[in-house]
């Protein structure tokens, strides 16, 4: 059981970070819920 | 024969009003909460022009401080100042908004800008004074309107106002009645783009006394879109930017890629000069007033002063091969693909190493590597944390799984192959580009041998893709032969040794 199964996710990536379809891939094995997922640009 | 890279030069317009006034940040807190305390804090929290000039990135952003000087600076950066620095500088100049609004003034041609008498008097000289403008541009500024006039215009038809020293000197009319697109907003911030693109193309004329006539094509790679409603985004700000410095062999077109542009602008300059299609092309853009004040919530949060407060712009010129300058290896340039991804190891593989690759090159062969030059002073500060460090450490760990550098050389790899930002967050303003000047002088002195552009852009932003852009192009000093069309260079000849040794090497192992 991960901590993410079963749980609704908000995903805010970082452009010059980790961006959100990224972490949406890492998200893929559990149960999430991903409700809104977005990268954005801080600069 | 690979093109070469002759001069780079870069404006900042100190625009203290326009954050108030035209800065996002600040027009969406007037709507939505027109009495906050945030709003009033603004005006007390802004810099001085001396302060604005004796900032040490923005002495940087003009070439008078090197990027390696700046480093040794200890940050914070925004109380501390550069003894002597001027609003001139080696590569650029530092304008004052009363003459950056002048600039906004001639950049228009549809009789859409008003100058108050006195105020358009007040800056005469300055504009009239630039040798690199057109005749016909250099006296735009005409006698200028009564102040009544132009209190009218906004009060009565929605113009934009132009705000100097708190007071209304100017305005922006609309170009149609009805057309969004040509609303005084629209036209306000093309005029801005179109303005601080032609300050930067000027500078670069004046500066490196180009013949504009040998001027070929000019690309403009800003982020603004210019048309009416039946086609939004119809463009050509490139031309009419070379019309105000007297281009008149020149054509162009616009590039866009949100910050990835002017790499793209780049790479496209370099592939028109050595096919020969155009000899001499200059990439070039101005900024945008939208941003001015972008993070100055957290800024003042922080007991700083507002930091976005200028205007940016740069221009470039790439010619065919002189055997002098710095030649762009149209060979070696990396691309983010429809099918890359986006993690951040293949987003960093796409761009850095990709093309290394291609040329037998390792991470380390890069002396210095111009990613996001976003100024950290700004970004920290509003938990954007530091963008070309973030930027250098993805690159760094991606030459310790190709085994090109130890994992104990992560730490030193930024000061040693990176530099600290020094550019204002402007968008595409500081996306590789700005070291483009930098490079040509290192390289020409033969302080460093190799460096990569890379630009990255948000194309998310838009709304119409969740996929990220990115291209870089390597940089390096020019082998000094200019063979015929016929003959082959010595970096030719030494790729071709560098491939049969490679294919003899892949032989012994079969």
């Amino acid at each position: 059981m991960s901590f993410f199964d079963d749980k609704k996710i908000i995903i805010i990536g970082d452009r010059d970070g980790i961006p959100a379809p990224a972490i949406e891939e890492c998200l893929k094995d559990t149960s999430a819920d991903i409700v809104f997922s977005s990268t954005e640009c801080f600069v | 024969m690979f093109p070469v890279i002759k001069g780079a030069a870069y404006i900042l317009a100190h625009t203290p009003d326009m954050v108030l006034h035209n800065g996002t940040t600040q027009t969406t807190e007037r709507t939505v909460n027109p009495d906050s305390d945030y709003l009033k804090q603004v005006p007390k929290n802004l810099r001085s022009l001396e302060q604005f000039v004796s900032y040490p990135p923005n002495q940087t952003y003009i070439g008078n401080l090197s990027p390696d000087e700046l480093a040794e600076i200890e940050m914070p950066w925004y109380d501390k100042s550069v003894e002597g620095g001027a609003a001139i500088g080696e590569m650029g100049e530092i304008f004052a908004q009363d003459e950056f609004i002048g600039w906004i003034k001639i950049s228009d041609v549809f009789d859409l800008v008003l100058l108050e008498k006195d105020f358009t008097d007040s800056i005469r000289a300055k504009i009239e004074g630039r040798t690199g403008l057109a005749d016909n541009f250099r006296t735009a500024l005409s006698e200028g309107v009564s102040a009544e006039r132009i209190e009218k215009e906004i009060a009565d038809k929605g113009a934009e106002a132009l705000i100097h020293d708190g007071q209304t000197v100017g305005c922006v009319k609309r170009a149609h009645d009805i057309d969004a697109n040509l609303n005084a907003h629209v036209i306000f911030e093309n005029l801005v783009s179109k303005a601080s693109a032609a300050m930067a193309l000027v500078t670069l004329i004046e500066r490196w006394d180009i013949d504009p006539e040998s001027i070929d094509y000019v690309i403009e790679c800003s982020e603004e879109a210019c048309g009416d409603m039946n086609q939004r985004g119809g463009g050509n700000f490139a031309k009419s930017i070379a019309e105000m410095a007297g281009l008149i062999h020149a054509t162009g077109s616009d590039t866009r890629s949100f910050c990835a542009a002017p790499t793209h602008a780049l790479i496209n300059a370099a592939a028109l000069a050595q096919s020969g299609i155009h000899k001499n092309v200059i990439i070039l853009a101005g900024g945008s007033t939208a941003k001015l004040g972008m993070n100055g919530k957290d800024h003042l949060k922080k007991g700083l002063p507002i930091l976005e407060d200028a205007v940016g712009g740069f221009a470039a010129l790439i010619s065919e091969n002189d055997g002098v300058h710095p030649v762009l290896r149209t060979d070696l340039v990396g691309k983010h693909m429809v099918g890359t991804g986006s993690s951040p190891q293949a987003v960093i593989s796409s761009l850095i190493t990709a093309p290394l690759d291609r040329g037998d090159l390792k991470i380390t062969d890069i002396d210095k590597y111009s990613v996001e030059m976003q100024n950290p002073d700004v970004t920290k500060p509003a938990g954007a944390g530091d963008v070309p460090m973030a930027n250098y450490k993805m690159i760094a760990a991606l030459g310790v799984m190709r085994k090109e550098m130890e994992r104990g050389d992560i730490p030193g790899f930024a000061s040693k192959h990176g530099m600290v930002g020094w550019a204002p967050t402007q968008g595409h303003i500081p996306s590789g580009v700005p070291y483009l000047g930098f490079a040509t002088k290192d390289i020409m002195a033969g302080k460093i041998h190799r460096a990569m552009i890379v630009g990255k852009g948000s194309l998310f932003l838009g709304r119409l893709t969740n996929q990220f852009d990115g291209v870089s192009i390597v940089i390096e000093t020019n082998p000094g032969e200019v063979e015929a069309d016929t003959g082959v260079s010595k970096e030719e000849v030494r790729q071709m040794v560098a491939e049969a040794m490679r294919s003899f090497a892949a032989s012994l192992t079969e």
